[in-house]
Order: structure tokens, then C-alpha cells, then sequence
């Protein structure tokens, strides 16, 4: 049991000044923006709602949610099972192993900006081995001008990169269950199938939320990938929600409409951050019992 | 892969000897599975290991040999890349200053983390629910939204362009995510021990670096870990705040890309250094890989 101590405060202090420093500041700047307009020369003067209004009925930016979604749906959709699967097919100890969870963690430990490099010359039709087989099989591929092309490419770079996630989370969840449950699932003669529907899953629930949410929330704000793969083109096709933002605030300098949209952007986030929040505490209580 | 299939007869030898039919039954079944098993791997690491060793392959060739045909393998074998980048300064300081913020940001989230998470696995205190919550969102929080401001921020308090600007934006996220993995370490050691700490008469200073950091060392190793990794992968908060003098090395790759052309042999050599670092450790972290990715909580 946890003692109640309001001292406790000052362990935590730190903390919440360096946070506050590199958090609250900067965000506090960014609703000061989305509520003003300027004509340069530091000129600012209250422009009320004005910002979200035109954000709201911005086309650019529905949008870019609607690619951000579709593209979180599909990653999900492949990665999910796809974890699932390898994760039920790894051996559970000995060399072997550990030589599969090392190769397997290797993608995700990659810079960012390097996963998309390594894309980029995978799937280059002269140089890449992707592309130069593809391209030999008589399909037309090019990721910097077809749409469906960049499409593949850059889910092919999602479930590449981050499908390990998924599958060692699914290990985790499988390396939990006692050997007890799978001898009385096999005295009873049952079928694979029914194994992993009444023992397997069961098990996994909470570690696949937890997967589920986290690869989420990260794909939901994805952008250095596909900014090196393909700079978000062919035209807008790759826009998705974080390379519009950094276009609009870094590139055109339009500070009102990005930091309207930058707010509109963190509420998801902060959303989907307290379903987190309640799942995990949700575990720990199981945990605790 | 003979090997294998020997070590991992299947969970039917804990079956008593009676029931020797369904028992070879089961074996014969269950070593079938193991081969599926086997080649579901296989191809999914193939699938993980081919664009890496592509990569590699076009670090070691020449860029008249990777534009000129098309090979597997290099046919004239040549590190010529690799000495590219670490002789030239504008490119091995880009090693050495990513290096210098991601280390500083480990020191720094570590060390505020550590007090933090201890608070949280062994107090109720006012608004610490809150607390917790509000540290989450942060580690959520897309470096998109901050980029402008915290550009502003540094520029204004004048640095911009200085290591410790990318390491204290850095701990935006990473302050979070080790609060979050040392709490979970640390939830796991008795409370007991504490107390027992306090009656032999130790202090609370005392207690915490003699005795409870020893117990919770693998957990700090790990959240150093993760704190080194998403600072050494992030490439949006540690391009916009710096221009030369501390110019990580990912922002080297980009930039240099584009001028006159793209020197792919270098690029690809310039990549392969990069996975370095994350390679040489992953071994010894490969257990609490999700551990660490889901925040301390699996």
C-alpha cells in the first residue's frame, strides 16, 4: 500500500520544472498565436476563434486527417495480426531465442530519417533491390510519382519498422501463461484454434491494447519517414498530419492557421493519451490483486 | 536449423507414459508445427534483414558501381565511403554532436527521473494522478507541434544551436518515458525494504543511491537505454534547433542529399554507422525491449 505523504512533492519537483520549462512555455506560445494575426513587424492584434474557424473549414486539413487515419487504420490492420502471428511462432527460450528477439528488435532501434533512407534505396527502380525486381517483373513502380506506389512503399516501411513491436509485446503477453493451461487444453483435446481463443488470447488482452494504443498514437503523428521516402508526394498524397504542420508553420510561416491547428492536433492526442492512461491503470490494478 | 528442432520437443514429454498413441500423435503434430514455425521466422526475418543488408551492400560499393549495374553483392569491395565520413569533419561531427546532446539528455532525464518515479511508486501525494497523466501526454505529444515554438524559445534565451537546447527539448518526451519505465522497475521492489532501510538508520539520501539504486540497477541500465535511443532517432526537434554547430548527424544525412546529386554510397555508409550504436547494446536489453517501448508496463 502507498502512503500518503505530501512531501513527496519536492522528489517530483524537478521534474515538473523541466517539463514545465520545455512543455507548458512552448504551448502556452503556440494558443497565443492561434488567437492573433499579424501584418509583420511584430505587429500582433486579437483574432479571437478566427483561426480554428478557417482551419475548421480548411479543406488541406480534413484532408490530411483523412490520409493520417487511413494510413493509422491500414498499419494497424497489417501489423496487429501480423505481430500476433510471429509472436506465436517464436521459440519460447534457448539460443535461438535470443538470436530472434536481437534481429527482430534491429528496425526499431534505426533512426528515423535512416529507416526512410533505407526505403529509399530499397525501392529505387536503378539501384534498389525492391524496385529493380518489381521493375523486372514488368510492374510499374515508382514511389515518387505513382499514388498507390508511394502508398505500399510507405506502409511497407510502417509494418517494417514497427511490426517487431507488436510481436514482442504478443511474445510478453504468451510468456506469461503457465505451461499448466496449455497441458489441460491438451487433455481435452483441444484444437489449435480454440487454444488460442480461449488461452492465448485472453492472455494477450491488456499487452495488445497497450500495442494497439502505442503504435496509434505513434503512427498518428509519423513524420520524418515519409518526409525522407517521399517528401510528402506525389502531390499531397503522403501529406499526413505532422508533415502538413511542419509545412505550414516551418515552411510557409503561416503562424495563426498552424497553431490553430497544432492545438486542434494535441486534443486528439491528449484524448487518446487518457484512454492510455485508464488501460494502463486498469493493468496495474490487475497486477496488484 | 536441425539444431532446433531437436532442442524444442514440444511441451508433450509432460504427458505420463500411458498415453503413448496420442503422445506420438501429439509429437508428430507438434514438430510439424515447429517447421512452420521455423519458416514463418525465417521469412519474416528475411523480410526485417533484406533492405538492411541492401543497405550495406550499397555502403560498400563504389557510386560508379551502384549506378552503373546492377549487383547482389559489391564486386569491388571498397570502404572508400566509410573513410569518406570519418575523415571529413563536416560529417564525423555530426557523429560526435549527436552523441554529445543524446548523452547529456540521458544524464538529465535519469537523473530528475529517478527522485520522480520513486515518489510516484511509494507516495499518495496531492494531484499526483493528474501528474502522471499529464507527464504521458507529453511523452505523446508530436514533435510537430513543437517545433516552431520551442525554435522560438531557444532563440530567444539564445540557444539556438547549442547541444543543451536539442538535449532539453529531447527530454520533453524523455523525461516522461523514464519517470514511466523506472516507475514500473520500481513498483517491483518491497516497500519493506525501505522501512527496514529507515529503522537501521539510514537517511533518505543514504538509502537511495546505497541501497535502492543497486536493486533497481537493470532498470536504470534500461531506461538509459531507451532515454540514449529515441533521442539518437528523433531527426524534427534536433534539425530545427540546430544550423552548424550542433548539427546531429541525421540532419547531415539530409542536408547533403540533393546538392549536386546524391552520393548513395556515402548515404548508405552514413546509415550503416548510425544502426552502430543500437546493435552493439541490443543484446544486452533484448529482454526488456517491450518492457521499455510500453513503458514499463508489460
Amino acid at each position: 500500500m502507498k502512503t500518503d505523504n505530501q512531501r513527496a512533492w519536492f522528489l517530483v519537483l524537478p521534474v515538473l520544472v523541466l517539463v514545465a520549462f520545455s512543455a507548458v512555455i512552448p504551448l502556452m506560445t503556440v494558443v497565443n498565436y492561434s488567437v492573433q494575426d499579424t501584418f509583420g513587424n511584430n505587429q500582433f492584434f486579437w483574432a479571437g476563434l478566427e483561426w480554428f474557424k478557417t482551419q475548421l473549414e480548411s479543406e488541406r486539413m480534413w484532408d490530411a486527417l483523412w490520409r493520417q487515419l487511413a494510413f493509422s487504420g491500414i498499419i494497424l490492420a497489417i501489423e496487429v495480426p501480423l505481430g500476433v502471428f510471429v509472436a506465436l511462432n517464436m521459440p519460447k527460450k534457448g539460443v535461438w531465442a535470443s538470436v530472434v528477439l536481437v534481429l527482430m528488435s534491429l528496425p526499431l532501434l534505426i533512426p528515423w530519417n535512416v529507416v526512410g533512407t533505407i526505403w529509399q534505396i530499397f525501392g529505387r527502380s536503378d539501384i534498389g533491390l525492391l524496385g529493380y525486381t518489381l521493375d523486372s517483373l514488368g510492374i510499374d513502380y515508382n514511389y515518387t510519382q505513382g499514388f498507390y506506389a508511394a502508398w505500399v512503399t510507405v506502409i511497407a516501411m510502417d509494418v517494417w519498422h514497427w511490426t517487431s513491436l507488436v510481436a514482442l509485446l504478443a511474445y510478453a503477453g504468451l510468456q506469461s501463461i503457465p505451461d499448466a493451461y496449455y497441458q489441460a487444453a491438451r487433455i481435452d483435446q483441444a484444437s489449435r484454434w480454440a487454444v488460442f481463443r480461449y488461452i492465448e488470447l485472453p492472455k494477450m488482452r491488456g499487452v495488445l491494447t497497450i500495442a494497439i494504443l502505442l503504435r496509434f498514437m505513434d503512427s498518428f503523428k509519423i513524420y520524418t519517414e515519409p518526409f525522407v521516402l517521399t517528401g510528402g508526394g506525389p502531390g499531397n498524397s503522403t501529406t499526413f498530419l505532422s508533415i502538413d504542420l511542419v509545412k505550414m508553420a516551418l515552411g510557409q510561416f503561416d503562424l495563426g492557421p498552424a497553431a490553430a491547428f497544432s492545438l486542434m492536433y494535441f486534443l486528439v492526442i491528449m484524448v487518446i493519451s487518457y484512454v492510455f492512461y485508464i488501460v494502463m491503470t486498469n493493468l496495474d490494478k490487475e497486477d496488484g490483486k | 536449423m536441425s539444431d532446433q528442432t531437436a532442442t524444442a520437443p514440444g511441451a508433450a514429454d509432460h504427458l505420463p507414459g500411458d498415453v503413448t498413441a496420442r503422445d506420438a500423435n501429439a509429437k508428430a503434430k507438434s514438430s510439424s508445427r515447429l517447421n512452420g514455425s521455423t519458416v514463418v521466422l525465417v521469412l519474416y526475418l528475411l523480410f526485417l534483414m533484406l533492405p538492411i543488408y541492401w543497405l550495406l551492400n550499397m555502403s560498400l560499393k563504389t557510386n560508379s558501381e551502384i549506378l552503373g549495374g546492377f549487383s547482389l553483392w559489391p564486386q569491388n569491395l571498397t570502404l572508400a565511403n566509410y573513410e569518406t565520413i570519418l575523415t571529413d569533419p563536416t560529417w564525423y561531427m555530426g557523429y560526435v554532436n549527436s552523441l554529445i546532446y543524446v548523452v547529456m539528455n540521458t544524464v538529465i532525464s535519469i537523473t530528475v527521473a529517478l527522485p520522480a518515479a520513486y515518489a510516484f511508486s511509494r507516495y499518495n501525494f496531492m494531484g499526483d494522478k493528474h501528474l502522471f497523466f499529464w507527464l504521458l501526454t507529453n511523452r505523446m505529444a508530436p514533435p510537430a507541434v513543437f517545433a516552431l515554438p520551442f525554435f522560438q524559445l531557444y532563440s530567444s534565451v539564445g540557444l539556438f544551436d547549442t547541444h543543451i537546447a536539442v538535449a532539453l527539448a529531447h527530454s520533453l518526451f524523455n523525461v516522461p518515458l523514464a519517470v514511466w519505465i523506472l516507475e514500473g522497475f520500481m513498483r517491483g521492489v518491497p516497500k519493506e525494504i525501505d522501512e527496514t532501510a529507515y529503522i537501521d538508520g539510514y537517511s533518505f539520501g543514504g538509502f537511495f543511491v546505497k541501497i535502492f539504486m543497486p536493486l533497481i540497477a537493470s532498470g536504470i541500465g534500461v531506461t538509459a537505454f531507451f532515454c540514449f535511443m529515441f533521442s539518437w532517432v528523433e531527426l524534427l526537434l534536433s534539425r530545427t534547433l540546430t544550423s552548424v554547430d550542433a548539427k546531429p548527424i541525421a540532419a547531415t544525412m539530409t542536408r547533403t542529399v540533393g546538392a549536386a546529386g546524391v552520393d548513395w554510397g556515402v548515404l548508405a555508409a552514413a546509415g550503416v554507422l548510425t544502426i552502430v550504436p543500437g546493435a552493439l547494446v541490443i543484446f544486452f536489453v533484448r529482454n526488456y525491449i517491450a518492457k521499455g517501448f510500453a513503458l514499463g508496463r508489460v
